[in-house]
């Protein structure tokens, strides 16, 4: 057979690092002592929907700035470092705006001007404020029509999908300017009542608000330059794809095990149900593409650096390819397992009480985000073949 | 004389592949050691193996004594990588290099050892396997071949199958029943070291789904095996065949080295989807193609990075034994779907066969998606492996 350019050097490669090791077990820890099944089911009920007092305590162990820059209070490491932090939240389906306020600082550190960094990354890094995105989803129009005094923009329009907009200090909004896209660091103390309306998502560990605005002014200060906003997204898409993968691939382990321990306990016609091959054979399935996707995943951890434009990092695609088939490969295991999970647990599964049925939920919501499986294929298609 | 470092011996290797791969012998050469059904490609084979392993290419790192090279396995290694690259044939002995050598290697007394191992390497006595029966596949704990211990001697009757080789075969590794009355049917079973070539044994060539020969079943009428050919002792047959079944399916080293089948690799499938067209386009640009293309790409992907993530121990603490256990039911399972995926990209050219002129690749990716077959059912069937998993790696109930 004729041989077609070799792509294998394109694609991701296995490794760990000490960091990630050391982070691995130190989240497995926490998420495991923080985010109990009981708990996870009091902060369903609560409105904020997480505890401040866990995110404090985040904000002490130093995660939400471990790819902030030194000059900046952060620990200037890879973001991918935190994977196994994102793997254990989505083992514990840990509530938290963990994920979403690291994104938010990504977003700054690509796009924002030094003054952004230097006043938001530190108070971001040390989890002394929460930040989110709006970067624009599916029927978003949120747009400058004038401009202010300082040479800031009066916005209007209706941003959707803001995870914990209602309790984030800051929001990472994307409008257009004279058919320009642009990206400006809105403060959430100067929402005028009434702004902000709680949606009602899949996902019950989660909190997601609509925002709309009536000439609200965004000053100067806050605005990012127009050049940096391709960058700054690139980045965030990418990362957010990284970070919701790792949570998704926690969340299929779980849901396994969960299972798992059913099939080993329930009871029919004379037999644990674990017995009969119609469970036992789909639910190995399951974890078979959890195995590949945590491979996926810890490839895509690994080459993440080829990505994100750090000195050093290999000027190649294989960090984006890694991250992309990771995301696609976390979607399919999750929402296997998670579906299969329901289905086995029988008329218990149909309740609100099975955990199964917020997995599914859960892999709903982090499939949506930062493209889903067909979204990334389609990308990979382009970046292969 | 210092041993070569691995550089110098990867450089030697490379070397003597570039010069001594055969050309085309002008007759077709079986895909895997369960497709040698005629004798030109037996013999073709077994010079070949014997060539290389002459030349210190297989069995590097089996000890000296033993008739290996003493080496190390990364010696080894860097050999196979030598004759992939040079796409040399497979080596036909591959019950002996991969699961008998190990097998007495690991567990076999001296004077076993001593008889077998250099022969198996040189493929100067072919190896078989006897584990399945006629009534006794899947269930292989039910194995009913009758050894009944007469003075120096077991007698056996009973029947095998699926025996790849046994025509050609001078030794086999046997399951059988030693003790009827043992209190299970896994404590009745013994494992041997059996000659073949002895009177009261007889095989029979079974034709497979490819329309190729290479598996025979192969009977016992009274043949007479000396008791000094059993391993791991009278009764503890299944421990034997289990430990066998591990290297077999790759979740245990100590194999002699090359490769003993061909299969798609990642840039064959992907080689050939971008060569063919369907409607007068590239078969990529059909979005449909694509998606699947890139499913296979993925799970291909997944099975080489599994590889290397078992290395860290970080990352396989929550599951340790699960990548080793899940090894043989994914490649078989993935060569099959890559191979009828491969069909699906020739479009009409898919109603070809081996053979045919106006075949893509004389037939090639048909024959591998029906040979793929042999190994989603041979050593364990998916769904036994499934069953495996599940109790032992996730701590499901048996199945009963």
């Amino acid at each position: 057979m004729a041989s077609a350019p070799d792509i294998s050097d394109r694609l991701g490669r296995m490794g760990l690092s000490e960091e990630q090791a050391d982070l691995m077990r130190v989240a497995a820890e926490f998420c495991r002592e923080q985010s109990p099944p009981e708990r996870v089911r009091t902060l369903i009920d609560d409105e904020r929907g997480y505890d401040p007092a866990v995110w404090r305590q985040i904000g002490e162990l130093g995660w939400c700035g471990i790819a902030t820059p030194e000059e900046h209070g952060g620990a200037g490491l890879n973001l991918a470092e935190i994977v196994p932090v994102a793997e254990h939240m989505g083992r514990t389906m840990m509530a938290t705006p963990f994920l979403v306020s690291t994104l938010a600082a990504e977003a700054i550190l690509a796009g924002g001007t030094d003054a952004q960094k230097s006043h938001w990354l530190p108070r971001l890094a040390a989890g002394e404020i929460v930040g989110t995105l709006a970067l624009g989803e599916a029927g978003d129009q949120m747009t400058a029509l004038g401009t202010a005094e300082d040479g800031g923009a009066m916005v209007s329009g209706r941003a959707t999908l803001i995870e914990h907009a209602a309790a984030a200090d800051i929001i990472v909004l994307a409008f257009t300017q004279s058919g320009t896209a642009r990206l400006a660091i809105l403060e959430t103390e100067r929402l005028p009542e009434g702004a902000l309306r709680r949606e009602r998502i899949i996902d019950d560990t989660r909190r997601a608000y609509e925002l709309t605005l009536r000439t609200f002014e965004l000053p100067a200060a806050n605005l990012m330059p127009a050049e940096t906003v391709t960058a700054a997204r690139e980045r965030v898409e990418l990362a957010g794809a990284l970070l919701h993968a790792a949570d998704m691939v926690g969340g299929a382990f779980r849901v396994i095990d969960y299972t798992a321990d059913y099939l080993r306990t329930r009871t029919q016609f004379g037999k644990q149900i674990g017995s009969y091959q119609a469970l036992k054979h789909p639910l190995v399935d399951a974890f078979v593409g959890y195995e590949k996707a945590r491979s996926h995943l810890y490839a895509a951890a690994h080459s993440y650096g080829s990505a994100s434009g750090r000195p050093g990092a290999r000027n190649d695609m294989s960090g984006e390819i890694a991250v992309r088939m990771a995301k696609a490969q976390a979607e399919r295991a999750y929402a296997f397992a998670a579906d299969r999970a329901i289905q086995f647990h029988g008329g218990f599964g149909f309740t609100y009480d099975c955990d199964a049925g917020l997995h599914r939920r859960r892999a709903l919501w982090n499939a949506s985000r930062h493209g889903d499986a067909r979204a990334q294929k389609k990308k990979l298609a382009k970046l292969l073949f | 004389m210092t041993d070569p470092t691995v550089e110098e011996f990867a450089r030697d290797a490379e070397a003597w592949f570039a010069e001594n791969t055969p050309a085309d012998p002008g007759f077709m050469l079986p895909l895997t050691f369960m497709e040698v059904g005629e004798d030109r490609q037996f013999d073709f084979l077994r010079d070949w193996q014997r060539k290389v392993y002459e030349a210190g290419f297989l069995g590097a790192a089996w000890p000296a004594e033993y008739g290996g090279g003493g080496l190390t396995d990364a010696h080894q290694k860097a050999a196979t990588r030598a004759m992939r690259n040079a796409k040399a044939p497979i080596f036909l002995n591959a019950i002996g290099l991969n699961w008998a050598g190990p097998l007495i290697l690991d567990t076999g007394n001296e004077a076993q050892k001593s008889a077998y191992l250099k022969n198996i390497l040189s493929a100067e006595d072919i190896w078989c396997q006897g584990f399945s029966e006629p009534d006794n596949g899947s269930d292989l704990g039910n194995a009913q071949l009758k050894a009944v211990r007469d003075g120096d001697d077991y007698v056996l009757d009973g029947s095998k199958i699926w025996t790849t080789q046994g025509n050609y075969a001078d030794h086999m590794i046997l399951l059988a029943r030693t003790d009827p009355d043992a209190p299970n049917k896994y404590a009745g079973l013994s494992f041997f070291l059996a000659p073949m070539k002895i009177p009261g044994i007889r095989t029979q060539k079974l034709q497979k789904l490819t329309g190729e020969y290479g598996f025979t079943q192969t009977f016992f009428e009274g043949a007479r095996i000396p008791a000094s050919t059993l391993i791991g002792g009278e009764g503890n047959g299944w421990k034997v065949a289990m430990r066998t079944l591990e290297y077999e399916r790759g979740a245990r080293g100590g194999q002699a080295g090359g490769y003993v089948s061909i299969s798609p690799d990642m840039m064959g499938v992907l080689d050939l989807a971008r060569q063919v067209e369907r409607d007068g386009a590239p078969a990529l640009d059909d979005p449909v193609l694509a998606d699947q293309m890139l499913d296979h790409l993925m799970d291909m992907h997944a099975l080489s990075l599994g590889n290397e993530r078992r290395r860290l121990a970080p990352l396989v603490e929550d599951h340790p034994t699960a990548l080793p256990m899940m090894a043989k039911l994914e490649f078989s399972e993935l060569f099959r779907a890559v191979s009828q995926f491969a069909l699906t990209l020739l479009g009409p050219k898919a109603a070809y066969y081996v053979g045919e002129p106006n075949s893509a690749d004389d037939g090639w990716w048909a024959r591998s998606y029906l040979n793929a077959f042999s190994a989603t059912i041979g050593g364990g069937t998916s769904q036994i492996q499934k069953n495996i998993i599940g109790e032992h790696v996730l701590g499901l109930p048996k199945t009963r």
